[in-house]
């Protein structure tokens, strides 16, 4: 029932379910060049949500902004409820809740699986050492690499890496997952793996901010697709629309090259 | 076991080896012109000049006669000069009752770098044991509580060499880290303070340092503010050895991509955490080679001391040269004391080749 309704009313989804994210009025420059223009958007908790556009449209950067790996300039942001501000010890907090997984993986190269896994959960949640190698353990069974625990990043695969990245954000049980082209890194015959992994989390009920051009898994999971472009968010919509019924010409433009 | 058959059944006669092996080096050695001219230049050196040198090493050499005529009387070199004036050599003035003292302070600060080169034991419990060495170390050394008190201007020798080497790279390196974090930091009062202090370090010669410590600040501190000469001239090694190390541990945080410090950003982490577990452990990793070449350098620096009249090993062993009861034999002295600088400096490169095979295997 909820998420039937969520989807009819596209834009701002009119559910009962609190706000995750809260985007109002949101800008970004770098130097002279504007880079997000005007951005609204609220996502709420539980919604899986897909961004997609041409590259340098700004699609990283708005979801660098949630966990504020970068800073917005004008308008706000808050978090389950917390606004994004400069002060250092709101932003350790709110990252805390924030699970990200980055294009090139960014496994920490010194540390085993494992110890990349338990990092976190010791040093920012202050967990004990057995507590945090079962949480570690918990999720390597569920990325299904609990037998690559004591190698090092360098000696796995690609999509194996990328899994690692998935379950060492998990171990910090996030509420909110952030995805900037996970798979496109990956050598083909890798990327249904991570994906796979994806889809079991979203059905989970995990709330999901995903950067993609994998339509077909869009498709699959996306409660709506965002469209953006030079730095604007031109459609948003659920997918069966925006794929069939696209409502704006850029996304038709879009589309038209991204799906043959 | 297959393949060991194998090579038994198709292993040449041993007489064949040997002569493969002699073609092949015949082949390396006389191959080409150039290559033939060079084996037989360097033929050439090593025929005139290794047997003289072994003949005044040990042949004519005095290994063991402890009177003091039979060097004078000796074509070679006088080894029981070393034997007899060992103590001198290793200890200089430090009251000789009193020798055990730096003896044990020796075999301590050996004994806690061999126990700290195991990975097994870098705990934080090896910096507690340090300190608290080093305290114990000083008491031994200065006296008081017991102990005859001796002035630092009576300390010498190996235990100086082994204290100044050991607390200044030990104080070093962590403040040439905090310099080289301080160096990248994007708050200009911090970054530029920082440069000034380690270019002006870096553009002085370690001997005016040594001597800016040692007579200049006499000058200007009064007497009661004035640390002790030994304590002025270890802060003057640390405080180069820092600003070089922190030029190095830089070079090594610039290899770590931006990737690195985003992923623990996301995770949570503080910057000072962050530093500690994720980009520190990578940067002195890709920095071993160079921190190990600028620590070796630090170790022989230690010896510039004997400038502002602190005495070192190479100082002792000038004074015990001076002894009128014996010839003054230099050359066995100074090969002696260089092969204490061999020891400490190629120990530490084996250290630290461990230390970059061990970094391999982790990646
Ligand atoms: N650190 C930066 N400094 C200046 N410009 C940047 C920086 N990062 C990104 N940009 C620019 O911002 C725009 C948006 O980048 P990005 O968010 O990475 O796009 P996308 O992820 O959609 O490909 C691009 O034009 C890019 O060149
Ligand atoms: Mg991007």
């Amino acid at each position: 029932m909820l998420s039937s309704a969520a989807k009819r009313v596209a834009p701002m989804p009119a559910s009962s379910e609190p706000a995750a994210i809260e985007m109002v009025g949101m800008n970004k420059w770098y130097g002279s060049f504007h880079v997000l223009k005007d951005i609204n958007l609220t996502v709420r908790r539980g919604e899986r949500l897909v961004i997609c556009g041409p590259s340098g449209s700004g699609k990283s950067t708005m979801i660098r902004c949630i966990n504020r790996l970068e800073e917005h300039q004008h308008g706000q942001i808050v978090v389950d409820g917390v606004e994004l501000t400069n002060d250092l010890k709101k932003i350790d907090v709110i990252r805390r809740d924030i699970g990200m997984v980055f294009q090139h993986f960014n496994l920490f190269p010194h540390l085993t699986i494992l110890e990349n896994l338990m990092l976190s959960p010791i040093w920012v949640r202050s967990m004990r050492r057995w507590q945090a190698e079962q949480t570690a353990m918990h999720y390597l069974e569920r990325v299904k690499i609990p037998d690559q625990a004591h190698k090092y990043p360098g000696q796995l695969s690609g999509g194996q890496q990328q899994r690692v990245a998935i379950a060492r954000a998990l171990c910090m049980s996030p509420k909110i997952m952030l995805f900037d082209e996970p798979t496109s890194a990956l050598d083909p015959e890798m990327v249904k793996e991570v994906l796979d992994t994806m889809v079991a989390l979203a059905e989970d009920g995990m709330t999901m901010l995903c950067v993609t051009h994998e339509m077909g898994f869009a498709r699959q999971i996306a409660d709506r697709i965002v469209f953006m472009d030079q730095g604007e968010i031109v459609e948003m919509n659920n997918p069966s629309e925006f794929f069939s019924n696209p409502s704006h010409e850029r996304s038709k433009l879009f589309l038209g090259q991204i799906l043959y | 076991m297959k393949a060991l058959s194998l090579s038994l059944q198709t292993a040449p006669m041993p007489g064949q080896i040997r002569v493969g092996a002699l073609w092949r080096y015949a082949k390396l050695l006389f191959g080409t012109p150039l290559n033939a001219a060079l084996t037989l230049l360097f033929g050439t050196m090593i025929v005139v000049t290794v047997p003289p040198m072994l003949r005044w090493l040990v042949i004519d050499g005095v290994l063991f006669d402890p009177d003091p005529n039979a060097c004078r009387v000796a074509a070679g070199a006088c080894w029981s000069f070393i034997y007899a004036k060992s103590g001198q050599l290793l200890f200089g003035i430090y009251p000789f009752d009193e020798r055990w003292r730096p003896a044990l302070v020796c075999l301590l600060i050996l004994a806690l770098l061999g126990w700290s080169v195991r990975p097994a034991s870098w705990t934080p419990r090896l910096a507690a044991l340090w300190v608290a060495a080093l305290v114990l170390i000083f008491w031994l050394m200065a006296g008081g509580f017991g102990l005859i008190e001796v002035p630092t201007s009576s300390w010498g020798g190996l235990p100086v060499t082994l204290i100044l080497t050991v607390v200044a790279i030990g104080v070093a390196f962590p403040v040439g880290i905090l310099l080289a974090l301080a160096r990248r930091s994007t708050m200009p009062a911090i970054r530029i303070g920082t440069v000034v202090l380690i270019e002006s370090v870096r553009g002085l010669p370690l001997l005016s340092i040594l001597f800016v410590a040692s007579i200049m600040m006499p000058l200007f501190l009064p007497e009661a503010l004035l640390p002790d000469k030994f304590v002025r001239a270890l802060v003057a090694l640390t405080i180069f050895a820092a600003a070089y190390l922190a030029e190095v541990i830089r070079g090594g945080l610039q290899a770590i991509p931006n990737g690195q410090y985003e992923a623990a950003a996301a995770l949570g982490l503080p910057f000072w955490r962050t530093q500690y577990l994720v980009i520190l452990p990578q940067a002195i990793r890709v920095a071993i080679p160079a921190l190990a070449n600028t620590i070796i350098v630090m170790i022989k620096n230690t010896s510039l001391v004997l400038v502002v009249g602190l005495f070192d090993l190479i100082s002792s062993g000038k004074a015990a040269l001076a002894d009128p009861d014996w010839p003054s034999p230099a050359a066995e002295t100074f090969l002696f004391i260089g092969a204490i600088f061999f020891a400490l400096s190629f120990s530490f490169a084996r250290f630290a080749d461990f230390l970059e095979r061990r970094g391999l295997t982790a990646h």
